[in-house]
């Protein structure tokens, strides 16, 4: 089965439908799919859920959809570098369901599992528990939290074979593997696409059963946060 | 009194050869500077890394090469890269030795509240709350009080907290406080600040 489409809008036809959940890779603007966030917009796709970590900034990453008002509702950690987003959420238009990190990512790699519910003490004796089952074990008490089973998963790779076997790259890997795992239908971008056997199968990140559809894109990878130190100094710093 | 720096040079103190450690943003990220020689720190970061570097020289910033707090970093020899899913499962999984956080409260049972004050902007836990309840130790590093002169070293936190109980030991610029039962004890007082200064300043319970 060809799985290589020749650009993002191709890549998501008869994919798209108004209010679906859509699982998306990236932390920041950091491995986000940049090519695939644009093509949905063009595609003018409505009353959408996303689950994604951030939800970019006013004009990069999720930041355009909502700017033409096309998502109904986040399911993310941290919204803090997007005014439009705050806009939207504090007059009511947008939804917000805050998780935090670690729990959001679990639910990602769980429900692309297969397993609906799981414990966890994150978020015990706060406002993210409220609701919640609660359950010890081993005198210690821990929250139900639900798998994330996605409509669709658009994610971001360094590089695909043609069957769908990614590799990320450095800190770009962040997200995506778990927002892959936990999608229906699971597309990726990638910055070049090598030929199949030309990666070394143990050094595969993401095995290509995850993957349905791959485009190949040029990628802007802006930074959000340029930090430097002079070239001399010996600093170090986080 | 100590200043930002001098509290993350006490920090600093705290850390321990072979741990692996996760410093939040702000005065925490300036801990990574007073790590003692031949003391081998590796540090996480919890979009995806162990064994943070140094900010890139000019020029050599990498787009795919971010920290959490998404500022530019580098790799170091001992780096390794994972996934998200994976570093949280470290994290939860009590694999990392200790937190170095900020906060807006800490209360004397060891609640912490760092992430959202009511009717003001939210922009939400990222991962301090996976932190805080899956760490070894928790230390956390703030002002002893507010910009309008509240000590934020309370009796019962009066913001949503980030978790319950987590909080092993408070550094401020007046000093270093435990959590221990019944209240908080005073390990030690800043340079040039009296235990009677530092009591005055903190709401809690201190025994």
């Amino acid at each position: 089965m060809k799985k290589i489409y020749g650009s993002a809008a191709e890549a998501l036809e008869g994919v798209l439908k108004d209010g679906m959940l859509i699982a998306a890779g990236g932390f920041g603007l950091c491995g986000i799919p940049e090519l695939l966030l644009s093509a949905i917009r063009d595609a003018g796709t409505k009353d959408l859920t996303f689950a994604s970590n951030n939800a970019g900034v006013d004009d990069f990453g999720i930041g355009i959809l909502l700017q033409t008002k096309q998502v109904k509702k986040m399911i993310s950690s941290y919204v803090g570098e997007n005014k439009e987003f705050m806009r939207q959420y504090l007059g009511g238009e947008l939804e917000l369901e805050f998780n935090p990190q670690g729990t959001l990512a679990e639910r990602m790699r769980a429900g692309g599992a297969g397993i609906p519910g799981f414990y966890t003490k994150t978020g015990v004796g706060t406002v993210i528990a409220d609701g919640k089952e609660h359950k010890d074990f081993n005198g210690e008490t821990y929250i139900l939290e639900e798998g994330i089973f996605a409509d669709l998963a658009i994610v971001k790779a360094w590089k695909a074979d043609a069957t769908g076997n990614l590799v990320f790259r450095k800190t770009a890997r962040n997200f995506n593997p778990p927002a892959a795992m936990c999608g229906k239908i699971c597309i990726v971008e990638v910055e070049e696409i090598v030929p199949t056997g030309s990666l070394d199968p143990d050094t595969i990140h993401l095995p290509g059963i995850y993957v349905h559809r791959i485009v190949q894109g040029e990628h802007e990878k802006r930074i959000e946060q340029r930090t430097t130190r002079p070239a001399s100094g010996e600093t170090r710093s986080a | 009194m100590w200043d930002r720096n001098q509290m993350a040079a006490r920090a600093a103190l705290e850390l321990q050869d072979g741990w692996y450690v996760n410093l939040g943003i702000g005065i925490p990220t300036l801990v990574s500077n007073y790590i003692p020689e031949g003391m081998e720190v590796t540090l996480q970061s919890e979009n995806g890394m162990l064994g943070m570097g140094a900010f890139p020289i000019e020029g050599e910033e990498d787009a795919d090469l971010i920290n959490a707090g998404k500022q530019t970093i580098t790799e170091l020899p001992q780096t390794a890269y994972f996934d998200s899913a994976t570093s949280f499962g470290m994290i939860r999984g009590g694999k990392i030795a200790m937190a170095i956080l900020g906060a807006m409260e800490v209360a004397e049972n060891g609640d912490l509240a760092n992430w959202m004050i009511p009717g003001k902007l939210v922009k939400g836990m990222g991962g301090a709350m996976d932190l805080v309840a899956g760490v070894g130790r928790v230390v956390v590093v703030m002002d002893h009080a507010s910009k309008h002169g509240d000590s934020k070293v309370l009796k019962e936190c009066t913001l949503p907290l980030t978790g319950k109980a987590v909080v092993d030991r408070i550094i401020t610029n007046l000093g270093v406080l435990d959590v221990v039962e019944g209240g908080l004890k005073i390990v030690e007082c800043a340079d040039g600040v009296t235990e009677e200064e530092l009591r005055a300043a903190t709401e809690a319970t201190i025994v």
